[in-house]
């Protein structure tokens, strides 16, 4: 059983693509491998910069056979006289046997001809060089490119070699004009230039004297150890793991090693958040920290080489981060002179949205709505320091026009926040300002103050309802603007401050915002299709928040939100406290229960059957009917005044108390029956126990395992 | 250890190194660009069929890059020494690197990684995809497969190399700040002159002319006269390409060459206003519109008129046998 090998070579692949690349790739193969009868003992990969490689072990050097059945012309056509036709003649030739091997076969058609065939299953190589390179053409990149003349084939970068290998042969695979070989190629300065590959299972051993770690894996534990080692130089020191940059950094090198450098300790002055935007964004470096965590003055480099003897490579580093530094520090110096205060007036040339208009705009109309807020929370009995969300909004954005941030761009709010600090604004003010874009991920915080969640909201609810007014709404996998991670920033804010806000009105205010102003000429959603549009969006954001984040059952999640999606904070206590009463056997029962009231009450409505509203207790005439009538009111009293109170979970119990007079009631009561006037009481006692006990949930949505 | 080449040893180096590998040594275009790709060197040459390899140093003006001479890693004014491929070789990657070698530097002893950075212009209407080459944490060029240009396909597509010249003689010199860079030194004294000595002037007037004196009102009315005749230059071109009783030899020497020197100044004007902080947020966008469309439509002319080229040659050809 022979080893596969296939090894793309080509000019450097941009980090991020790799991974996905060479997964997707080795999904193909096995793929292929399977749907033509090659099957392997175990298939693995590996892939640098330079290369996607896969190795399968223990695949058939040739196809089974594979015996066919083939169906020939009616036996009554294909003799004549007991004599073969020439139909029976050509359907032998065509099968490859004589004649005289036809067999019969007896159909509900009638009897035809029949033979035997056996396909010989062709050589494994011949399968692979035929159907190789049409998989290597299909590998998804999120951007590639031509490079031959004649535009025949797009790759991620030009591809330059191809190593394809059964054992020791050569699979004749051609891919972009290259001929596949046994020729691999080492790293590209510490070599050599072609490396020869005796068979498959030797690849990963020879390419690694090669200078190659062709395992990811094995060039994250290398990388690993390298800092390890090169931190172990400063007392106490640690490096700051990130995950990211790892990843980037074992997706840039073929032979890694690391180098620690130094920086001179005057520029700890400059924030951190500087320094390490620079060293991790703009130079790849790693942070080193002192023993309490504190940035230290060194920083760590990860090299595509085998190490730096002479010292020239952390030389040349430092002179590279001093000037970046340096950089930074001349920016922050420069954009002191003009204190955010005098910069307000530079937003008018600053672009939000080509049809949004300016950020000077924007940042008005984020001020009339966080003042709205703050208004709002206010009646709610939250104490916000509204004078600061007015003064943060107005500046929010004037970082925008600072060098620092026109550098180092992913700054931005956070050298707002720092130069309001510097500039002696209040505490307050420099915070909201410096978190406002704030959580910028699931996994992200929210802002840190109750004045810069607010400021986060409506900036990113003006965004939001501009770009769903303009028609540019979020479809698949297209959201160039990101509306659906603000969206998702804005309903985690208001979860974890506990705000008392109305998503519907947040974004009704939102709109008001835009009125009479030029924008709203180039306006397509309007009216209720605005109103409609953002609110499906944001349902579909609160329903991902409790799934996907707070981990809810997909049924609780809908039988919360069947009954309000506007108050954030009270769909969350109601969703939690659903998927507490859940698991129990009442609560089920309960569900069932409003499953059946709910379609006995929807026939009644599509069979136009009266409904007594309200129901009279004293019409009522069995014993059950009666007794749950009677334990209503009372219950749904407590259920209100625990509603109240967003005791949502008592509340539930509560509910769940009615279960026996529920299921007496269903056992011994028919509700449809032929007398009009007690059918329309029940169907009315039906009509109130749903109405009264749907405002937590609608216990219909959850999925019982019962009918 | 060998002293570090000059600044201009560098540009020697660099250019022997590729008119030994068959390129066209061509001089710094001589109008303002932003960046070599804008020179016709390169904008034009890059569309057609024509292989083309050339070698030119442009001083490239970015007029919101000003820093008064002040700032030692930024520039008014730098200088990137442009190499273009058309098409490219399969090696051009080992090319590349063999061109460093011929700089003085031991890869053996450094650092070098390609990273992603792939290339946009969009009043070039032109993209590439590639890197950013990264020595010992220094980008010192920038590595493009260009893919379009004017919003026209290539086909051959061509590789462009730029040298940040500026930061590749600081990393050879080890100064830190680029006005010390040793521009020359005299063969007999040895003594230096410095990049200070050649620039700083240059660095410090051209700041104060951009961000504080440039007459907006009269740069914007260059702006409209300069975008006016290109665009007049390229309807008469399309007209003429329209009229079937014009001549082959009328339309090969029409001056589209002209019209896209005008093109460029408009670019340059554009970027001054844009430094004096003269235009709108509405302007902007529309004024970059105007700029791309001259660009493309430059672009697209070019194409047919070399194609009448291609044609009456063929004709010639034919008529001969």
């Amino acid at each position: 059983m022979p080893d596969f090998l296939l090894e793309i070579g080509t000019d450097e692949i941009p980090a991020r693509m790799i991974q996905e690349a060479s997964q997707e790739l080795q999904k193909r193969v096995e793929e292929l491998l399977g749907k033509n009868s090659l099957p392997y003992k175990e298939i693995k990969r590996a892939e640098t910069p330079r290369r996607l490689v896969l190795i399968a072990s223990g695949i058939p050097a040739t196809q089974p056979d594979v015996q066919e059945q083939l169906t020939g012309p009616a036996t009554k056509v294909a003799y004549k006289d007991g004599q073969p036709t020439p139909a029976a003649h050509a359907f032998a030739k065509k099968a490859g046997v004589d004649v005289s091997k036809l067999q019969t076969i007896t159909t509900p058609k009638g009897e035809y001809l029949t033979a035997t065939v056996t396909n010989k299953g062709k050589p494994a190589a011949q399968v692979l060089a035929e159907l190789l390179p049409k998989e290597i053409a299909s590998i998804y990149w999120p951007k590639n490119m031509y490079w031959r003349a004649g535009k025949p084939e797009r790759f991620v970068r030009p591809v330059r070699w191809i190593v394809a290998m059964l054992d020791g042969e050569v699979i004749p695979l051609e891919f972009a004009g290259i001929k596949a070989g046994n020729q691999s190629r080492g790293h590209r300065i510490l070599g050599p230039e072609q490396v020869s590959i005796a068979a498959p299972g030797q690849y990963v051993e020879v390419m690694q004297a090669a200078h190659v770690t062709a395992s990811t894996a094995d060039r994250e534990y290398k990388i690993r150890k390298a800092l390890d080692a090169a931190t172990r130089t400063v007392p106490g020191a640690r490096w700051r793991e990130d995950a990211g940059l790892l990843k980037t950094v074992v997706n840039l090198t073929e032979w890694p090693s690391a180098i620690l450098g130094n920086f001179d300790k005057q520029y700890l002055s400059l924030p951190e958040e500087v320094l390490v935007t620079v060293m991790r964004d703009h130079q790849k470096y790693f942070a080193v920290e002192d023993a309490s965590g504190k940035l230290a003055p060194h920083f760590l480099a990860v090299l595509n080489t085998d190490g730096d003897p002479d010292g020239l490579i952390r030389h040349g580093n430092e002179r590279v981060l001093r000037a970046r530094f340096n950089d930074a520090r001349f920016f922050w110096d420069t954009d002191q002179k003009t204190p955010l205060v005098n910069r307000v007036e530079m937003l008018k040339v600053v672009t939000f949205q080509k049809d949004l208009g300016s950020y000077a705009a924007k940042a008005e109309r984020t001020g009339t709505l966080s003042e709205k807020l703050c208004s709002m929370l206010g009646k709610a009995g939250l104490k916000v320091d509204a004078n600061a969300v007015r003064q943060a909004s107005q500046l929010a954005k004037t970082d925008l026009t600072t060098e620092l941030v026109k550098e180092f761009t992913e700054l931005q709010g956070v050298v707002g926040g720092l130069y309001a600090k510097a500039q002696g604004l209040p505490q307050s003010v420099a915070d909201a300002i410096y978190d406002q874009y704030k959580p910028e991920s699931t996994e992200d915080s929210s802002p840190r103050t109750l004045e810069g969640a607010v400021l986060s909201i409506a900036d990113k609810a003006d965004s939001i309802a501009g770009m769903f007014a303009l028609g540019l709404v979020p479809s698949g996998s297209k959201d160039p603007f990101a509306l659906r991670r603000q969206a998702n920033g804005m309903v985690k804010t208001i979860v974890e401050h506990k705000l008392a806000l109305n998503l519907g009105q947040i974004m009704e205010d939102a709109r008001e915002g835009f009125k009479g102003s030029d924008a709203e000429k180039k306006f397509t959603l309007r009216g209720e299709a605005y109103v409609q549009g953002v609110r499906n969006f944001f349902r579909e954001r609160l329903e991902f928040y409790l799934r996907d984040v707070l981990g809810l059952a997909y049924d609780v999640v809908n039988a919360t939100l069947a009954v309000g999606a506007d108050d954030v904070v009270d769909a969350v206590a109601r969703a939690g406290a659903v998927a507490k009463v859940r698991p129990s056997a009442d609560f089920e029962s309960i569900s069932v229960a409003f499953k059946r009231m709910k379609n006995i009450l929807r026939q009644a409505a599509e069979t136009k059957k009266k409904v007594a509203e309200p129901f009279s207790p004293a019409a009522l005439k069995d014993e059950e009917e009666e007794k749950l009538a009677e334990t209503v009111p009372g219950v749904a009293k407590r259920v209100k005044e625990l509603s109240a109170s967003r005791q949502y979970e008592p509340a539930l119990i509560e509910i769940s108390r009615l279960r026996p007079a529920i299921d007496a009631f269903f056992d011994k009561v028919m509700v449809m029956v032929e007398d009009e006037e007690l059918r329309a009481q029940r169907l009315g006692l039906l009509q109130t126990l749903v109405k009264e006990f749907s405002s937590i949930a609608d216990f219909s949505e959850i999925v019982t395992e019962r009918k | 250890m060998p002293t570090a080449p000059t600044y201009q040893e560098l540009i020697l180096r660099l250019q022997n190194f590729w008119a030994e590998r068959g390129c066209v040594l061509q001089q710094p275009y001589d109008i303002e660009v932003g960046a070599g790709t804008m020179a016709p060197e390169t904008f034009l040459r890059v569309l057609g069929p024509k292989p083309y390899k050339v070698a030119y140093v442009q001083p490239s003006r970015r007029p919101a890059d000003g820093r008064y001479g002040d700032n030692p890693n930024r520039l008014y004014k730098h200088m990137q020494l442009q190499v273009i491929l058309k098409p490219p070789p399969d090696n051009v990657q080992e090319l590349y690197l063999e061109s460093l070698a011929a700089i003085g530097i031991d890869l053996r002893k450094h650092d070098i990684k390609f990273e992603e950075d792939n290339w946009e212009a969009p009043t070039l209407a032109a993209w590439g995809v590639g890197w950013q080459v990264m020595l010992d944490g220094l980008e010192i060029t920038q590595f493009t497969y260009f893919q379009q240009c004017g919003g026209i396909d290539l086909d051959p597509i061509c590789a462009e190399l730029t040298y940040g010249l500026e930061r590749i003689a600081a990393f050879l010199q080890d100064v830190d700040s680029i006005y010390d860079i040793v521009w020359a030194r005299d063969p007999q004294s040895a003594s230096p002159v410095k990049y200070r000595d050649v620039r700083y002037q240059d660095e410090l007037q051209l700041s104060v002319y951009n961000f504080e004196k440039a007459d907006v009102e009269k740069t914007w009315k260059h702006l409209e006269m300069y975008e006016g005749e290109s665009q007049a230059l390229i309807n008469q071109f399309n007209a003429l390409m329209a009229d079937k009783n014009a001549g082959a030899a009328e339309r090969e020497r029409f001056p589209l060459l002209a019209a896209y020197e005008l093109c460029l100044k408009c670019s340059h004007l554009f970027n001054l206003l844009d430094a004096r902080g003269a235009i709108s947020v509405t302007e902007r966008v529309g004024v970059i519109a105007r700029i791309r469309q001259l660009a493309v439509g430059l672009a697209k002319a070019y194409v047919a008129q070399q194609n009448v080229t291609v044609e009456t040659a063929q004709q010639q050809k034919g008529g001969a046998a």
